[in-house]
C-alpha cells in the first residue's frame, strides 16, 4: 500500500476534472441505448451448431461431431493419431470419456508443476459454454475444465462441448450466462494460438496449444 | 427560391472558371443564382489551424451575406463541411466563453441552407442528368470532407455517369486522402507530398485524361504534383464537367 | 512544461525523450523505402480484413454508439467506479495501489518485485507499462523484464522502439525479424535454431521455444488490462498468442498496471467491447484468447495479485471537455491502420508508444504540450477523418486535433497534474498567427480582398516557379496554380452588373 495519499490525490483530480457534470447526476443517470442485437440472426439449435462448427473451423480448430456412445472411441482415436502418451484429465471429467484411450492419464492432484505440464502431450476437458457466432469456447474452472494452466501448457487441447446445453449464439448471451461465474477465472478460446505480429498477417501457433480439437457431443443420436 | 452562390475564396481568387461553371450550370437548369459580394472565406484555413477566434468574424460575414437566401450552393465539399460541422462548434465555443448566443444563432441560420453543389443538384433539384457533354475519360477522387463529413456518397458519381461522352475510370484507393489538408500541406510537406504522389500514381494507373473532384483545394494539390511530375492528366472540378455542353466543348 | 516553466513532462518513456518534432521525424521516414513498403503492406492487409469483419455485424453502428456511451457515462463518474473497483478487487483477494504518475507507478512495481526476491519478470504486452517506461525503471533496479508478445520481443531484441499499438514491430518485415532473431536471441536466452528462415510459422516457432523456458520458471508476471469491471473487480486481457495466458497464469505473483480509464461499470458492458475490440483490432470475430480474472483464485493461477491504478495525465485529459473523449480509446489500432499519415510517417515519428491519430491526441494530453514534439502532434493530420470513421468508440479525432491546435496557437485553459492553469500561445507560431490575422482581416474586408486579387492577377506572370521562405514547403514538390487574369468577383461585376 502506498499510504493512501495518491489515492486521494487521484480521486480528487477526477472530481475536479468533472466540474461540468451536474452535482446531482447519479452514475446510472446518463442513458446507454442498448439497441444492438442480442443475436445476429434467428437460428434453430441445429443451425447454431453448424455455425459454431463453421466458425471454429474458420480459425483452424479441428471439429468433430459425435454422440455419447461414440465419444470414448473418438477420443481414443484422436489421441492415438496424435501419438499422445501422457494425457491430463482435470478433476470432474467423466471417467468414461477416456475409458478406451491407451494413454497414461494424469490427474492434476497433486498439482502438476509447469515443467511437468510441459511434458504432457494432450489435455482433455469439457467447457462452460461455446459461442456460435464467434466460434469461441469458454472454460471456467468448473468440473472437467481444470485450472487455466492445464489447457495452456500442453500443445494439444481436446475440448468437449455438450451441444444440448452448452451452446449459445452470441457474446451477449454468453456473458449473461457467465455472470454468476465471474468471480472464477475464465478463459475464452477461439481457435488455436495465433499471431498477427508479422506483417499483420495471421499465423496459427505461438505459445498456447497449437492444435485445438473441438468435439461437439450430442446426447441424442437422432440429432446428429 | 432564392439561391446564393458561395464561390469560396480559393475559387474566387484562383479558379474563377469553376464559379462561372456553377453559374452557367444552374442557369441552364433554370435556377437564378445570386452572388452576394459581401461573402469572402468560410474561415476553414484559420479554424483548422487552431485560430478559432479569428474565424468568428467570417462566420458572421457568411451568415449575413446569405441571410435572405433559401439555399446557399458552394462548389466545395470542405467549405460546405466547414459551415455545417464547425460553425455550430464555433457558436458553442463562444457560448462556453460567456459571449452569448449570437454566433450560435448565426450558425443555426447558415447550416441548414448550405449545400455542396452535387447535393444541391441531386437532393434539392432532384436531377442526376444535367444534360452535360464531356467527351473524355475521367477518374473521380472523392475528397475526404465530401466523403466523410458531408456524406456525399455516390451523388457525384451518379452525376458523372449521366454525362454524355464521359467514360468513368475507377480510382484505386479512391477514399484515401490526397494529402492536401490545408495548412497540413506546408506544415508536414514531406508526408503531404508522399500522399500526393501516391494519389497521382493511382490516377495515372487509371489512364484517364482528367481527374475530377468536388473541391479545388484538393485539386490544387493533386494538380500541383501532376504538373511537377510532368503528367498530362488534367485536374478539373466537377462543376466544369457538368457545365460542359456540345456547344461549349473546345 | 518547457513553455511555462513547470519542468519536465510528467510521462516516463525515457527512450522517447528528446525526439524531434513530428514533421522532421516524418520526413526521414518518408525517405525510407523499406519502411514505407512494410507499413503499406501491413496496414493495407488489415484494412480490408477489418472492413469485412465489421460488415458481418448489422448492428455495428449501434454497438459503436453504445460503446461510446458506456465509456462517456463511466468517465462522468470515474471516481465512483474506481472506488467500487477497488472494493471488489480487494474483496477478491487483490491489493490495489494508486499511482499519480509514471515515477510513482514504477516505484510501486519495482518495490513489489523486489519484495518477491526475484530478479526477472515476464511481461504481457501492455501500453500502460510502455507509457511509463517500466522496463527501463526495472532495469535500473537490476530486474530484467522479458517481453513475451512476439512483436514486443522483436522490438526488445532489436533494441528498438514500438511503432504500432497492436503490432509494435510493424515497421519490420519478415526478413528483418529473422535477422534480429538470429543475431540477438542468444544474448537473451535460448538462441534461434540453426538455419532459421523468414517463414512466419518458423519465426513464431522460434519465439515459442525461446520464451517457453522463461514462462516455465517465471515467478512474477506483469500485465496491463483491456478492461476492468468495477462491479465485479474482474480484469480482462485480450490477446492472440497465449503469452498473456502464460504470464497471467503460471507465476506466483501477478502485477497489473492499468490506466484508470480502462474501467467499465458492469459485467454486462463487456458484451459491447468484446464485440467491438477484436473486429477493430485484429479483424477477427473473436481473438484467440481472452483471460478474465477477479483477484486471486484458490488453486488456479497467481496467489498474489496487485493492481496498480495509473493516472499519469489521464485526469488532466479528463478535465478537458472536448479532449476527454480520447479516454474512450480501447487501443484497437484501427485508426492507425487507416491513417494515410501514419502509413507514410511510421510510428516512431509520433515520439510516444501511442502513434497514429490516437497518439496525436493522446500524447499531447497525457504529457501536456510540453515540447515542440507534443506541440507538433495535433498538426500530424490532414483531418481526412478516416480515423473517426473506423473508431469503434466514435472518438472524433479530427475534432480533438483542431481543439488541441487551438491550445497550441491561442493558448487557453489546461490542467497540468491536477491544477487548472492558462497557458500562453506557443512562441513558434508568432509569424503564423500574424499571417492568420492578416488573412482574416482581408477576408473580412472584401474591398481589400478584391485589391489583393487584382495585384495578384496583374503580377501573375512575374511569379517564380519556386517560392522562398515558408512557401518552399509547397513548391519543393508541387507547382503553384496559375493565377487567373480575372477573379470570379470581377467577372461577376463585369458580366452581372455588380452586386446581387
Amino acid at each position: 500500500m502506498n499510504g493512501g495519499t495518491s489515492r486521494e490525490r487521484i480521486l480528487g483530480r477526477v472530481r475536479r476534472a468533472l466540474t461540468d457534470v451536474p452535482r446531482d447526476e447519479r452514475p446510472e443517470d446518463r442513458p446507454v441505448v442498448r439497441d444492438y442485437l442480442r443475436t445476429h440472426g434467428e437460428r434453430t439449435t441445429s443451425e447454431s451448431l453448424d455455425l459454431l462448427a463453421e466458425n471454429l473451423a474458420d480459425y483452424r480448430a479441428l471439429v468433430h461431431r459425435v454422440t455419447a456412445t461414440d465419444l470414448s472411441a473418438l477420443l481414443a482415436r484422436l489421441l492415438a493419431e496424435r501419438g499422445a502418451r501422457r494425457v491430463v484429465a482435470p478433476a470432474g471429467l467423466p471417467g468414461e470419456w477416456l475409458a478406451d484411450a491407451a494413454v497414461d492419464i494424469l490427474s492434476d492432484a497433486p498439482v502438476l508443476t509447469a515443467h511437468e505440464l510441459d511434458e504432457v502431450d494432450s489435455v482433455v476437458t469439457g467447457c462452460a459454454l461455446a459461442i456460435a457466432e464467434t466460434g469461441t469456447l469458454v472454460l471456467g474452472g468448473g468440473p472437467g475444465q481444470g485450472r487455466r494452466a492445464l489447457t495452456l501448457v500442453p500443445d494439444h487441447h481436446l475440448c468437449v462441448v455438450r451441444t444440448v446445453d452448452q451452446v449459445v449464439d452470441s457474446v451477449p448471451q454468453a456473458l449473461e450466462r457467465l455472470a454468476p461465474a465471474a468471480a472464477r477465472p475464465l478463459t475464452w478460446i477461439s481457435g488455436p494460438s495465433a499471431t498477427s505480429d508479422i506483417e499483420l498477417d495471421r499465423v496459427e501457433g505461438v505459445h498456447g496449444p497449437r492444435t485445438l480439437e473441438v468435439i461437439l457431443l450430442a446426447e441424442d443420436p437422432r440429432s446428429v | 427560391m432564392r439561391v446564393g452562390l458561395f464561390v469560396t475564396c480559393v475559387n474566387d481568387s484562383l479558379y474563377p472558371r469553376t464559379g462561372r461553371a456553377v453559374v452557367s450550370l444552374l442557369e441552364r437548369l433554370g435556377v437564378r443564382v445570386d452572388f452576394p459580394t459581401a461573402q469572402s472565406c468560410c474561415g476553414q484555413p484559420m479554424f483548422n489551424t487552431g485560430y478559432r477566434h479569428e474565424t468568428e468574424p467570417l462566420v458572421r460575414r457568411y451568415a449575413a451575406a446569405f441571410r435572405d437566401h433559401d439555399y446557399v450552393v458552394t462548389p466545395s465539399g470542405s467549405c460546405a463541411a466547414m459551415v455545417r460541422d464547425n460553425y455550430p462548434r464555433i457558436g458553442a465555443g463562444a457560448e462556453a466563453e460567456g459571449r452569448g448566443t449570437e454566433l450560435s444563432e448565426a450558425a443555426a441560420g447558415a447550416v441548414p441552407k448550405t449545400y455542396e453543389l452535387t447535393e444541391f443538384l441531386v437532393d434539392v433539384l432532384g436531377v442526376t442528368d444535367v444534360g452535360a457533354y464531356f467527351p473524355h475519360t475521367v477518374t473521380y477522387h472523392p475528397t475526404c470532407h465530401g466523403l466523410r463529413m458531408l456524406g456525399l456518397g455516390d451523388r457525384p458519381r451518379r452525376l458523372l455517369e449521366h454525362v454524355e461522352g464521359l467514360e468513368l475510370r475507377e480510382l484505386d484507393g479512391a477514399e484515401e486522402c490526397c494529402g492536401f489538408g490545408g495548412t497540413f500541406a506546408v506544415k508536414n510537406p514531406a508526408v503531404s507530398a508522399a500522399m500526393g504522389s501516391d494519389k497521382c500514381r493511382a490516377v495515372a494507373r487509371t489512364g484517364a485524361e482528367v481527374v475530377c473532384t468536388v473541391d479545388n483545394s484538393c485539386l490544387m494539390h493533386i494538380g500541383g504534383v501532376l504538373a511537377r511530375e510532368g503528367s498530362p492528366v488534367r485536374p478539373v472540378h466537377i462543376a466544369e464537367i457538368l457545365a460542359g455542353t456540345k456547344d461549349s466543348v473546345r | 512544461m518547457s513553455r511555462d516553466g513547470t519542468g519536465v513532462p510528467h510521462s516516463g518513456g525515457a527512450a522517447y525523450l528528446g525526439m524531434p518534432a513530428f514533421p522532421r521525424a516524418a520526413e526521414t521516414a518518408t525517405r525510407d523505402d523499406r519502411l514505407r513498403a512494410n507499413l503499406r503492406h501491413a496496414t493495407h492487409t488489415i484494412r480490408a480484413k477489418r472492413a469485412r469483419a465489421v460488415a458481418e455485424l448489422d448492428d455495428w453502428a449501434r454497438l459503436r454508439q453504445a460503446g461510446a456511451a458506456i465509456k462517456d457515462r463511466t468517465l462522468r463518474h470515474l471516481d465512483h467506479h474506481l472506488v467500487r473497483l477497488e472494493e471488489a478487487v480487494t474483496r477478491a483477494g487483490g491489493t490495489v495501489h494508486w499511482a499519480a504518475d509514471a515515477a510513482e507507478a514504477n516505484r510501486i512495481v519495482t518495490d513489489l518485485v523486489r519484495a518477491t526476491g526475484e530478479r526477472e519478470v515476464v511481461k504481457v504486452k501492455s501500453m500502460a507499462t510502455q507509457e511509463i517506461g517500466l522496463n527501463e525503471a526495472l532495469a535500473e533496479a537490476g530486474i530484467r523484464a522479458y517481453e513475451t508478445d512476439l512483436a514486443e520481443l522483436i522490438v526488445q531484441l532489436g533494441d528498438d522502439l514500438p511503432s504500432h499499438i497492436l503490432v509494435p514491430a510493424i515497421h519490420r518485415n519478415r526478413g528483418e525479424i529473422r535477422d534480429i532473431f538470429r543475431d540477438r536471441m542468444a544474448s537473451w536466452g535460448r538462441p534461434a535454431p540453426e538455419g532459421l528462415t523468414d517463414r512466419p510459422a518458423e519465426l513464431a516457432e522460434a519465439a515459442r521455444r525461446h520464451l517457453r523456458e522463461k514462462f516455465l520458471r517465471a515467478k512474477v508476471g506483469l500485465s496491463g488490462a483491456n478492461f476492468m469491471v468495477a462491479e465485479t473487480g474482474t480484469l480482462v486481457v485480450v490477446e492472440s498468442e497465449g503469452n498473456g495466458r502464460m504470464c497471467l497464469t503460471l507465476p506466483e505473483t501477478l502485477i497489473s498496471v492499468v490506466g484508470i480509464e480502462k474501467t467499465v461499470p458492469t459485467w454486462r458492458d463487456l458484451e459491447v467491447f468484446l464485440q467491438l475490440l477484436p473486429r477493430s483490432s485484429t479483424a477477427e470475430r473473436m481473438n484467440p484468447y481472452t483471460s478474465m480474472w477477479t483477484g486471486t483464485a484458490d488453486g488456479d493461477g497467481p496467489r498474489v495479485f496487485h493492481l496498480v491504478l495509473l493516472d499519469n495525465g489521464r485526469t488532466d485529459t479528463l478535465a478537458d471537455e472536448v479532449g476527454r473523449q480520447a479516454l474512450r480509446c480501447i487501443r484497437c489500432s484501427a485508426c492507425l491502420n487507416v491513417c494515410p499519415v501514419y502509413e507514410r510517417a511510421g510510428g516512431h515519428a509520433y515520439g510516444s508508444p501511442y502513434p497514429g491519430p490516437i497518439g496525436a491526441i493522446l500524447t499531447p494530453q497525457l504529457r501536456g504540450l510540453a515540447s515542440p514534439l507534443e506541440e507538433s502532434l495535433p498538426y500530424a493530420s490532414s483531418l481526412c477523418g478516416a480515423c473517426f470513421e473506423v473508431c469503434p468508440v466514435a472518438i472524433d479525432i479530427p475534432e480533438v486535433l483542431v481543439h488541441l491546435r487551438e491550445r497550441v496557437v491561442e493558448g487557453g485553459e489546461v490542467t497540468i497534474r491536477g491544477t487548472r492553469t492558462t497557458i500562453k500561445p506557443a512562441k513558434r507560431h508568432t509569424a503564423e498567427r500574424a499571417a492568420m490575422r492578416a488573412a482574416r482581416w482581408t477576408f473580412d474586408h472584401p474591398g481589400a480582398l478584391r485589391r489583393g486579387q487584382w495585384i495578384l492577377s496583374r503580377s501573375r506572370r512575374l511569379r517564380p516557379r519556386r517560392l522562398p521562405g515558408p512557401g518552399r514547403a509547397w513548391t519543393d514538390t508541387r507547382e503553384l496554380p496559375a493565377v487567373p487574369a480575372e477573379s470570379f468577383r470581377d467577372w461577376w461585376a463585369r458580366t452581372r452588373g455588380g452586386t446581387a
